[in-house]
């Protein structure tokens, strides 16, 4: 167990140091050069110089990535091009939103989808099969902000039960926190139960026609049990994986639904960061937010040897 | 097989189907899967139902357990009578109380036959929390005991293993264990040693047996094996295309068929007596000379662990024989089989074809040796690109090699025409042909490239026994007509037997026995060779002349 | 076989059918099942939408009511009228003009992210599948794009590299690519250890032969399947990226870049968002639909997968 931890763990640092390099990379495909836009227009050329040496741009490019990777593997993200605060500050003060914001789509969007597929795995090819997996592929192909934008058209301004945009954090009550927080909630998690429904409806379906459920069922189990006892068992390595990549995703659903909702939180700051050209900023949110993909599938392969005795190599 | 002498009056008739017909839900213009099925089966007998693949067996035996999938199939008519209550009447509640109590199955496919994330203890104590009240100390003492009635080792560590920590064979026995953990008056076994090695299977027939006589149960078993029939079976049905063919005991079907498709089926059992001897003096097409294999198993720490998947192997093959190697899965029979191809590399030794060592030969110059050795496989339904049509597979070799295509297809079609098929089917897709067709496609494909080897891969297990028979009898042909060399992979020490003129017998990795076929057969040295004789089933019968090979044995314990 | 499959199968027959029966029409049992599948209303719909949508595409030209770019200072996000059949956005541009012109950039989009990512994508695939030295690597990387969340690099491309329609299909592209590396990787990976394979190996066929004649032809349904998701999410993406600011010139007209203009006057021309939306909705269903039909069809096995 403890072997497989710590390959896993081992296997998951190549995938990191490309992470780092294609966002290393990124910036340095761009056209604009970093110490133009820093300096201003009205830089000299001498001042120009200096401010790229500075910023240590007039280095080698091997050279400026291993001192860009070392700075990072201490922590030492850097200072914002555009607000010169320090990237770590200006991250911690907006993560408190979109924290909040994934937490609460994410918890929504599992006590929803799971329920949801196994009742159209359970019902196959019935009616009540059909309608949900039509509102499922509908959910999932509407754009997000569409249904930000007819939430609060419907429940803000038509029956004024939600506040129109905005946040507030948990400190000033909970209330106007959990008010404020329940349209983007509502919202960003459409497609994801849209689409972790469809995953744990075909999983189960896919189980249901295992060998060992006609074992189950020789044995004088209920189809109710067989479902309970053998099926979801099985079925939960997929779910897993769904939900992981779910939470993965969770940032780059939180940038449009961030912005609809006028919240001040990661994804906002990945807007203005890139609308304003702010490299540092912009390197640092990636960065980030690959390294917690790398990190929570890590955490959902630890599950599945939990989940599956088989998978303990 | 004493049961069947026993007197009428003692019999207490446990299962009767009457009349049983099984159709599609909802019903098509479709013949039933099954119709007018009548038999009965009485305690402490065993009832065989032996068919080729399609007779319907398989769904007759999930009819009994009330098992036939909800909104595909249905039963349309008949009875089904356990200890005189009707299984096809029955409530849904009532159904599953009677599941595992009154009647209980074990399936064919081990391995998956087990819920793979429970404890195998807990699977079995499911039964029991089920259908009785007993406290969990009792149901715990209980499982116990019947992991011991299978004859599980270790049963403690058993009790709390995972079903992939266990071998077929284990799994089979808590299959069994958890079949008959409450005594069920019917047990339903559906060709439960089919995926198992023969040895494996000897000892799950026995067990089965056993455990059938302390409890009296009346066995159901599905099988398409004669062989086995003959050494469980008290009655036979036969069924052919969803109807029951024949029924009788044992000794009325194997002796005294009275249908013609019984006569067939039985006839087609390949028996142990060898027809081949080999000539010493054949020139020698393949030498094989101390060829191993083995495969490097990367450790995450220290060095790679290197396993054996063959060692030091030595065969030959001499012009117009069949060298046969048998073995059982693992036994790196296979391994040698792809060595000798060139479909992988061995790791040490060398493979003479005709004087010319394949092993020596460079990666760019394999083209050409390639069409020397020719390959049949084992899965005739993957063995043919479903996309192309048998034309093209056929072709393929020849235009590989720069044959004209019209040159390459009259060959092709002479190939198809000698294992005896149309040359219309050239344009015809493979989904359009059955099993053994497929097989003889495949034959025709290799033979057209002229090989001066051709490995037959267990080529033969995959069909039902009477086309197994025909394609047998081809293969020979063919050898007789082209003079073509063979070796041939299998499993089953009686196809060996019927076809090959020299054996060698390998157990992991090794080769443990050679020699002529008559001497291997008749007087086994190792005694790997001996259990391997003995555990093949059907080996008192001689099902060819219909009658036993010598007096039939009371047990076969 | 299941028992279920049993059922739904076409009818058994004996081991030993003559061969000299009358040839069937060589239609395959998965052509049979698309057919079957592309029966049902709903799919018929979603082509039915789809055809329109092209021929609206091709013909916007004539079907549109004004220069779609055109400025009308004085006309600013006026409603519905007969001369604005759907009013006009905040520098009076004519919306319905600019919806029908804006069907071009979906479609381009759509396609044009399919056919790159997969062929991309199958090319790197099979090199993968079949080069253990080279798989290590390409994989490593591809698990690496993964990881970095496909809307963010997306935008972030677009910013750095500069806005157009060419930026910004690849921008859409890259994170779909290792989708399909992995998928193309997979069926390789699977079809090569086929018997069939193994048997043409034996024949002498030599390697390019193989992939192309063995190996490529069976990656072709799932990727087509593969590829109708990318065309519906290259739509979605591209009206995401318009809307963030991140996506084609604004003044280009497309579905994006109309929601994005009518973001701020939500609350005054609620219209200006959804209608545009509504259009995008229902391309993105109807090629969904048509997505997991064709699945259906090619490949009962992935069935309910996305």
């Amino acid at each position: 167990m403890a072997k497989y931890l710590f390959r896993r763990v081992l296997a998951s640092v190549p995938v990191l140091f490309v992470v780092a390099f294609i966002v290393f990379a990124l910036l340095r495909l761009s056209p604009g050069d970093p110490a133009m836009i820093l300096a201003g227009d009205g830089a000299t050329p001498a001042q120009l110089d200096a401010m790229r040496h500075s910023m240590g741009l007039d280095r080698g490019i091997i050279e400026q990535f291993v001192i860009w990777l070392s700075k990072v593997l201490r922590g030492d993200f850097g200072v914002s091009l555009i607000t010169g605060l320090p990237m770590r500050d200006l991250v911690l003060d907006r993560l408190g939103p979109s924290f909040a914001l994934c937490l609460s789509t994410i918890t929504l969007a599992v006590v929803v989808a799971i329920p949801v597929g196994v009742v159209a795995a359970w019902r196959q090819g019935r009616a009540l099969d059909r309608i949900i997996m039509s509102g499922s592929v509908m959910a999932f192909s509407v754009p997000v902000f569409i249904i930000g934008y007819v939430l609060i058209l419907l429940l803000s301004r038509g029956l004024g039960w939600f506040p129109v945009q905005g946040y507030r954090p948990l400190s000033e009550g909970i209330g106007a926190f959990a008010l404020h927080l329940t349209l983007p909630t509502l919202t960003m998690s459409a497609p994801f139960i849209a689409v972790i429904s469809r995953i744990v409806r075909s999983s189960v379906i896919e189980v249901m026609g295992e060998d060992y459920i006609r074992t189950a069922r020789s044995k004088g189990l209920s189809e109710r049990g067989v479902l309970f006892k053998h099926a979801l068992g099985n079925a939960a390595v997929p779910i897993a994986t769904v939900v992981g990549l779910s939470i993965a995703l969770l940032l780059g659903g939180a940038v449009v639904t961030e912005s609809v909702f006028n919240i001040p939180g990661l994804g906002r700051l990945v807007l203005e960061a890139v609308l304003s050209r702010d490299f540092t900023a912009i390197q640092t949110l990636i960065l980030l937010s690959s390294v917690t993909y790398v990190v929570i599938n890590l955490a959902i392969d630890v599950l599945y040897s939990i989940l599956d005795p088989r998978i303990r190599y | 097989m004493t049961t069947s002498s026993r007197p009428d009056s003692y019999r207490v008739r446990v299962l009767t189907v009457s009349e049983l017909k099984v159709e599609t839900s909802p019903a098509l213009e479709r013949p039933p899967l099954v119709s007018g099925i009548c038999f009965d089966v009485c305690a402490g007998e065993t009832v065989c139902i032996v068919g080729e693949s399609g007779s319907g067996k398989s769904v007759t035996s999930l009819a009994i357990m009330g098992l036939l999938p909800k909104g595909a199939l249905e039963v349309t008519r008949g009875s089904i009578l356990i200890d005189g209550e009707d299984v096809l009447s029955a409530s849904e509640t009532r159904l599953r109380q009677m599941r595992a109590s009154k009647m209980a199955m074990v399936f064919q496919e081990p391995m998956t036959a087990l819920n793979p994330v429970q404890r195998v203890g807990r699977q079995i104590e499911e039964v029991l929390r089920l259908h009785t009240s007993l406290t969990a100390r009792h149901r715990r003492n209980r499982i116990m005991e019947m992991l011991e009635a299978v004859h599980l080792p270790d049963i403690e560590r058993i009790y709390r293993a995972f079903p992939h920590e266990l071998s077929g064979g284990q799994r089979q026995r808590i299959v069994i264990a958890m079949a008959l953990i409450l005594k069920p008056k019917v047990l339903i076994a559906d060709e439960p040693t089919t995926a198992l090695d023969v040895t494996t299977q000897k000892q799950i027939l026995n067990l089965i047996r056993e455990l059938q006589q302390s409890q009296q149960t009346a066995v159901v078993f599905i099988t398409h094996d004669f062989g086995v029939v003959s050494e469980i079976a008290d009655r036979i049905v036969v069924m052919n295309r969803g109807r029951v063919v024949e029924t009788g005991t044992r000794d009325q079907i194997l002796a005294r068929p009275s249908e013609d498709y019984t006569r067939t089926l039985v006839s087609s059992v390949p028996s142990l007596v060898p027809r081949h001897r080999s000539d010493p003096a054949a020139h020698k097409v393949l030498e094989v000379v101390g060829l191993g294999k083995t495969y490097e198993k990367p450790q995450f720490f220290g060095r790679a662990r290197a396993v054996a998947a063959a060692k030091d192997v030595n065969l030959t093959v001499a012009r117009g024989e069949i060298t046969g190697i048998v073995g059982e899965s693992g036994s790196g029979k296979s391994t040698v089989a792809r060595c000798i191809e060139l479909l992988i590399e061995p790791s040490s030794g060398s493979v003479m074809l005709n004087g010319d060592d394949l092993t020596k030969v460079r990666a760019r110059d394999l083209h050409s040796v390639r069409r020397r050795v020719q390959f049949v496989f084992q899965d005739p339904y993957r063995s043919l690109n479903p996309r192309r049509t048998v034309g093209d597979s056929v072709m393929e070799g020849l235009i590989n090699y720069g044959m004209p295509r019209r040159d390459a297809f009259g060959q092709s079609a002479e190939s198809l025409e000698l294992v005896g098929l149309d040359r219309a089917v050239m344009s015809r897709y493979p989904h359009q042909f059955s099993g053994g067709q497929r097989q003889r496609i495949c034959i025709a494909r290799a033979l057209v490239m002229k090989p001066e080897l051709l490995i037959a891969d267990e080529a033969v297990s995959a069909l039902d026994v009477s086309v197994q028979a025909q394609v047998l009898t081809l293969i020979d042909d063919i050898r007789v007509r082209t003079g073509v060399s063979i070796l041939f992979i299998t499993h089953d020490l009686r196809v060996a037997a019927q076809i090959c003129h020299k054996i060698l017998v390998m157990r992991r990795g090794e080769v443990v026995e050679v020699g002529d076929a008559m001497t291997v057969l008749a007087n086994p040295l190792h005694e790997y060779t001996r259990t391997l004789i003995e555990a093949a089933p059907g080996r008192d019968w001689d099902f060819q002349n219909f009658r036993p090979i010598h007096a039939p044995s009371a047990t076969i314990n | 076989m299941t028992l279920t499959q049993l059922a739904t199968s076409p009818p058994a027959t004996g081991p030993d059918r003559s061969v000299n029966d009358p040839p069937s029409p060589s239609e395959s049992f998965a052509r049979a099942q698309l057919r079957r599948v592309f029966r049902s209303w709903p799919v018929r719909m979603a082509l039915g939408a789809l055809v329109g949508l092209v021929l609206i595409a091709i013909f916007a030209s004539w079907l549109g009511t004004s220069d779609p770019t055109e400025l009308s200072p004085g006309a600013r996000l006026k409603g519905v009228s007969a001369a604005h059949w759907l009013g006009t956005d905040s520098l009076g541009r004519d919306v319905y003009s600019r919806a029908i012109f804006g069907s071009r950039v979906s479609l381009v989009v759509g396609l044009g992210a399919a056919t790159i990512s997969i062929a991309i994508g199958l090319l790197i695939g099979v090199i993968s599948g079949y080069s253990r030295s080279a798989d290590a690597i390409i994989m490593r990387f591809m698990d690496g794009v993964m990881a970095i969340p496909g809307i963010l690099l997306a935008i972030a491309l677009v910013s750095l590299v500069g806005a157009n329609l060419l930026t910004v299909l690849i921008a859409i592209c890259i994170p779909d690519i290792p989708r399909v590396v992995r998928l193309a990787r997979a069926v390789v990976l699977s079809v090569r250890s086929e018997p069939y394979v193994e048997a043409a190996t034996t024949l002498g066929t030599r390697f390019h032969v193989m992939i192309w004649r063995h190996i490529v032809p069976s990656t072709v349904a799932p990727l087509i399947v593969q590829g109708t998701f990318i065309f519906a999410s290259a739509i979605l993406a591209e009206s995401v990226l318009s809307f963030l600011g991140a996506g084609i010139p604004p003044e280009t007209p497309s579905w994006g870049n109309i929601m994005a203009d009518g973001r701020v006057y939500f609350q005054l021309q609620p219209g200006l968002i959804l209608f545009p939306g509504l259009l995008v909705s229902m391309t993105v269903l109807s090629i969904n639909l048509l997505g997991d039909a064709m699945r259906d069809g090619l490949d009962p096995r992935l069935s309910g997968r996305l």
